[in-house]
């Protein structure tokens, strides 16, 4: 059987070398012989060390789980300290990794989209040409699920009034007015 | 430049189609010459992987932008690797003609 596919990992920012080289060997044939580290695990390694999130954050920015991360994260360092002791040359390529490019919002024509070269700064919309925009967060995203969830109804389980669901209020702490038990979700 | 558009149709008239991988046509706009060209997309029936085939199919007519309703998560990643701007438009009455127009601004 096949083992399960890996998830994509995202990276933010790749790195600007292709690896590192060793000098000043004491066996005095420098060696050609290289570690491979995968661009993914070059990516935990400057989000925990140099940027100094934890593994909890740095793991949603790569949009994998905690666990992962951690092997990953395990992974960068064992092959680093493998080239530094047995005086490798590393490599920074390869990896089922993805990269990510920054997204906006014109407040124009309300339209999304991404720049998808780095070194340039985006300044107007590409769509309407309006200077007006916002650099888009994807926390952002999660406001058009709350406006569906604003629309659905608590249930009285007892009676069966009904009433407009608050969001973020969980309807169980809600009382029924009528006959005052306690809400449940309308699960329809 | 030349900028992808999904559409429902093949006229100007059509709406903007919300899907990437399996829209109807996709309309090729030239910003220089002005020239509009629909082809109908020959992924829209496909049973799998009709992103990343629209994708190839797009990129081989050297597009810079490509405006749609949503791109999915397979795309997005591509598209980035090729370079190639996308640009979401939510709003699915819009039609090619008036989104032609915004891109004239």
């Amino acid at each position: 059987m096949s083992p399960r596919i890996k998830m994509l990992r995202k990276v933010l920012n790749p790195p600007q070398i292709n690896g590192f080289n060793p000098y000043g060997s004491k066996l005095g044939i420098e060696s050609r012989e290289s570690v491979n580290l995968f661009y993914e695990e070059y990516e935990a390694l400057r989000l925990c060390d140099y940027d100094g999130y934890n593994h909890q954050e740095a793991s949603a920015m790569m949009s994998v789980s905690r666990p992962t991360f951690t092997r990953i994260y395990a992974s960068a360092l064992r092959k680093i300290a493998k080239a530094f002791v047995e005086g490798k040359q590393i490599t920074i390529k390869g990896g089922k990794v993805y990269f990510d490019s920054d997204w906006y919002q014109c407040h124009q024509c309300r339209c999304y989209f991404n720049n998808p070269e780095k070194d340039k700064s985006i300044e107007s919309c590409p769509l309407c040409g309006n200077h007006q925009i916002e650099k888009f967060e994807y926390d952002n995203s999660t406001d058009e699920n709350e406006d569906e969830l604003m629309t659905e109804l608590c249930k009285c389980p007892n009676c069966g009034f009904e009433q407009e669901h608050q969001a973020k209020t969980p309807c169980k702490q809600l009382v029924c007015k009528k006959c005052h038990t306690t809400f449940q979700r309308n699960e329809s | 430049m030349k900028i992808a558009i999904t559409s429902t149709g093949n006229t100007l008239e059509s709406t903007i189609d919300p899907r990437f991988g399996r829209c109807a046509y996709y309309v090729f706009y030239d910003t220089e010459t002005k020239a509009t060209e629909f082809i109908p997309n020959p992924n829209k029936d496909a049973e799998g992987g009709a992103g990343p085939a629209s994708v190839q199919f797009v990129a081989s007519k050297n597009v810079n932008k490509i405006i749609s309703g949503e791109f999915g998560m397979k795309i997005k990643s591509l598209l980035d690797s090729l370079k190639i701007q996308m640009i979401v438009h939510k709003e699915q009455d819009k039609t090619i003609q008036e989104i032609i127009e915004m891109l004239n601004h």
